[in-house]
């Protein structure tokens, strides 16, 4: 179905090729996942088969790909629409009208289809999708993972019989993020939609692909082929696929049911051990919300919660997207205000205070990274980081080769990809050192290797008594990192304690280790390892 | 009136737009404050039985505020600026002698009841045109006209639709923007910080078009069936071409002392020209729409009550629509200008109920209580 034969793609004024040599069959009804890290060629790979690659982002292509018999040489993507359905990394970025119906219809406008076709269309798609209730609002009401569905939905009812898909999961909570893969598996399986899809959240589809390709790096050779075989060596992989490696399972499970069936063994060994303590933070209360209730565009996000935060503290705070986890961290920093309650961080209220005086004690990394870049370049950035946070010359600089190792100084910060814009606006915000450092979903875009040096950083950070706060879907992130998960819901607390109790309890935000080796109580390859050696 | 049981639905947006255009015409055929009030009354009756509640909706009392500061200009600059003369002066201005070259421009001076009753009137039939303006677009969101456009300017009309999502999203964004500032320990407030956010705001906006452009080109816009440039080229013509007669035409309906040529025969033309190339755009089309807006006879009653309303206005009643202001006179209410208004009043029992989905919440503008919506 899609064929790239020796494809050679330079970008204008780039050192060298993205791709090089690419050679690359993907058959027919087959769901594709390409992985790598962030940064390493996947989305231009992915914008190559439908055109966009060169078309519209300019850049040298030899070699040809062709999908269903179209040679993207001569169709523009606008040629390729009924047969490659592209959804990008940002589902808002790419919507044209305002409500869902006229969203979901107006490619097939585009393509000219019969009204009657298109009216049947729109109705399966919004039953498929699960949108039927949502049908005639306005798209900006909508949660991220409906949003992402009507994007998926937008270009489905044009029934192209290849689906791109660009980070489809990232922004979405455990739940939604399930339903879209469901919808995905139910086109694979049902009308034999080729589905290609670059994911940094492996554990959510490494068990449904046919096939896995992996983008080591720009310029570097492509590998392709079944998901066991290119994981047993990939820098990226999931938990269920590192334990694996791990124990030494063979073949290498990618599910986390295949994995409970090799893991018996593993549990027997682990049975007298007991995962390495965390420690106790006892540090002193930093931060106290007494019921705080605050609402969100007028509707009620956080209704009389309650909490406290103790330096050297890690909280994860969980729960389904417009639970209310950004608006508790927009109290927190400052940026919102309470409409009752009261908020204490490090020994004043944030909203309303001086923000020079507020970032010393609280610092927010936003959803959006790039809202907290402005320079043109970036090491301006660094520079610019270093004199609003009074911090000794080089600090951001030295976090960001930390994080994100590499950056060019002179690349323009909306530039760099997802996982390095991240590093590039955390680094930012901890070199003005705050007391309590809170992050927004901070793993989206962000693949295993740069998630371990997060947790690393962060980790570090609670030792140096910084109290962490971070609203997350990732799962696996929290097992990894957080001493506490709080999980809220409708605006309230419903779940508050220690890590591994909230993680192995709840079946929703259990990682992938935990539902392995239940009953036993670990939580992350890392536990595992090093009961093991030690 | 007997109520026959129609289903519930939203009027085509045309037909609203031209109910309000015939309005806006009566009215600029009138300087009569009677005349002008009822009108007025009949507009904020249609749209308080049958707007949607859209953030659309709010159109109308912003008008409305918009109309009462143009009645406010125009009286003001008149006694500022007015010519003098007149039977009965109200007070008088202290006046500044201006030199010789700006002679026959006045500044202070007499200010008479006169002058100041044609400005108010002047005034008013501004206001009442701009009301219906504002009528239409609370009736019927500009977006639904724009996708009833005829499928030869539709692409037009999408980037149109782009366009006006601009302003909310870089209005959203300088907010999250400014929340930024503050989270790098910058002042949020004050003029530099505005300076500092222009350059980020228009990156995220450009950033933003260019992924809208990439999705809409993946998506199939612009493609359609091949066509000869030679067509091309006549469809451009043919729909500016009588774009500009009719725009053209329309000036001279409004203004009484133009050529009579220029008015209703011009917009003939210039109508059969647009309508000629839009058919022939639409023939090589290659697009199609998805859940059209029907045009029945609601549609066709509500156009059909404005333009009657028009014609009685006009041709019913001539000598009574433009009361003496000199010496001032109290304006008379004649009998065909109340029969205009009763037929403007019509579509807000024509026009279909609205459909209870749309209550759906749409923005949280429209979650707060309305009174217009509450006692109906």
């Amino acid at each position: 179905m899609i064929r790239f034969d020796r494809v050679t793609l330079t970008y204008p004024d780039a050192p060298g090729p993205v791709l090089r040599e690419v050679d690359l069959t993907i058959a027919e009804g087959e769901l594709c996942l390409v992985v790598g890290r962030t940064g390493s060629g996947k989305s231009t790979l992915l914008r190559c088969i439908n055109g966009l690659v060169p078309h519209f982002t300019g850049g040298t292509l030899s070699g040809r790909v062709i999908v269903d018999g179209r040679d993207t040489r001569e169709h523009r993507p606008r040629d390729l629409a009924d047969v490659v359905g592209f959804v990008g990394q940002e589902p808002l970025a790419g919507f044209v009208t305002d409500t869902v119906e006229d969203e979901l219809a107006y490619g097939m406008e585009s393509l000219g289809v019969a009204p009657p076709t298109m009216r049947r269309r729109v109705e399966e798609a919004l039953d498929l999708l699960g949108l039927s209730d949502v049908r005639d609002r306005p798209l900006l009401s909508l949660s991220a993972g409906q949003q992402q569905r009507v994007a998926i939905g937008s270009v489905l009812t044009s029934s192209p019989r290849v689906l791109v898909l660009d980070e489809p999961t990232s922004a979405l909570d455990p739940g939604a993020a399930e339903d879209v893969l469901a919808a995905l598996t139910r086109l694979v399986h049902d009308l034999g939609v080729t589905v290609v899809l670059a994911e940094h959240r492996l554990e959510r589809v490494v068990q449904y692909a046919d096939r896995v390709v992996h983008v080591p790096a720009p310029g570097a050779e492509v590998v392709s082929g079944a998901p066991a075989d290119v994981l047993q060596t990939t820098p990226v992989a999931p938990p269920v696929v590192e334990l694996g490696r791990l124990a030494g399972w063979s073949p290498l499970p990618l599910s986390v049911r295949d994995a409970r069936r090799a893991a018996s063994p593993l549990r027997e060994r682990l049975a007298p051990l007991r995962p390495a303590a965390t420690r106790a933070s006892g540090g002193s209360e930093v931060v106290r919300l007494r019921n705080v209730s605050a609402s969100y565009d007028g509707v009620p996000a956080l209704r009389r919660i309650d909490l406290s935060i103790a330096r050297g503290e890690v909280v994860a705070v969980m729960g389904r997207n417009g639970a209310g986890k950004s608006t508790l961290l927009g109290v927190l920093s400052g940026l919102r205000p309470t409409e009752s309650g009261t908020v204490d961080v490090a020994g004043d209220v944030t909203h309303g205070r001086p923000p020079r005086d507020v970032v010393r004690r609280v610092g927010l990394v936003p959803s959006e990274p790039v809202d907290v870049l402005w320079a043109q370049r970036v090491d301006a950035e660094c520079r610019d980081a270093d004199r609003d946070a009074s911090a000794e010359p080089g600090t951001t600089r030295r976090l960001l080769d930390r994080l994100a190792p590499g950056v060019d100084d002179a690349t323009h910060p909306r530039d760099l990809s997802e996982g390095q814009r991240l590093a590039l606006a955390l680094s930012v915000i901890l070199a003005s050192s705050p007391a309590v450092v809170a992050l927004d979903e901070p793993t989206r875009g962000l693949d295993y290797p740069a998630k371990r040096e997060l947790v690393d950083v962060l980790r570090e950070l609670a030792l140096k008594q910084h109290a962490v706060v971070l609203a997350t879907h990732d799962v696996e992130l929290a097992a990894e990192l957080a001493d506490r998960i709080v999980v809220l819901a409708d605006g309230e607390v419903v779940a508050d304690g220690p890590a591994r109790d909230i993680a192995v309890s709840s079946p929703l935000f259990a990682p992938q280790v935990a539902k392995i080796l239940a009953p036993q109580p670990w939580l992350t390859v890392r536990d595992v390892a090093a009961a093991l050696a030690g | 009136m007997t109520t026959v049981p129609r289903q519930p639905r939203l009027l085509h947006p045309a037909a609203w737009w031209g109910w309000a255009t015939a309005v806006a015409v009566a009215a600029s055929r009138t300087t009569n404050p009677l005349v002008l009030l009822l009108l007025v009354t009949a507009t904020a009756f249609v749209v308080a039985s049958r707007r949607p509640p859209s953030p659309w909706s709010r159109a109308y009392v912003v008008f409305l505020r918009v109309g009462l500061v143009a009645i406010a200009i125009r009286v003001v600059l008149f006694a500022l600026l007015g010519t003098g003369g007149g039977t009965h002066v109200l007070v008088t201005l202290p006046s500044i002698a201006l030199p010789g070259w700006m002679a026959g421009v006045r500044l202070g001076g007499p200010v008479s009841l006169d002058g100041v009753l044609a400005a108010g009137y002047d005034g008013m039939r501004l206001a009442v045109i701009l009301l219906c303006v504002g009528a239409a677009n609370t009736l019927t969101s500009p977006r639904r006209l724009l996708k009833s456009l005829p499928s030869a300017v539709q692409e037009a009309g999408v980037a149109v639709t782009v366009a006006l999502s601009f302003a909310p999203q870089a209005v959203a964004s300088v907010a999250r923007l400014r929340g930024a500032r503050r989270l790098r320990g910058r002042r949020d407030r004050g003029l530099r910080s505005l300076r500092g956010l222009a350059v980020p705001v228009l990156e995220g906006a450009l950033e933003r078009s260019v992924d809208l452009a990439a999705a809409m080109d993946a998506r199939g816009f612009g493609r359609r069936a091949a066509t000869s440039r030679h067509t091309r080229v006549v469809v451009a013509l043919c729909v500016i071409g009588g774009a500009t007669a009719v725009a053209a035409s329309s000036y001279a309906l409004v203004d009484t002392s133009a050529p009579a040529v220029l008015g209703v025969p011009l917009l003939g033309v210039g109508a059969m020209l647009v309508a000629v190339g839009l058919v022939a755009g639409a023939r090589r089309g290659g697009r199609t729409r998805y859940r059209p807006d029907p045009w029945r006879w609601p549609e066709w009653l509500v156009v059909m009550s404005g333009l009657a309303s028009v014609v009685v206005l006009a041709f019913g009643t001539p000598t009574q629509l433009f009361p003496s202001t000199s010496p001032p006179r109290l304006p008379a209410m004649p009998l065909p200008a109340l029969l205009a208004v009763a037929l403007a009043v019509l579509p807000a029992f024509v026009a279909p109920p609205l459909p209870a989905a749309t209550g759906r919440r749409t923005s949280t503008a429209s979650l707060r209580p309305d009174p217009a919506m509450a006692t109906r």
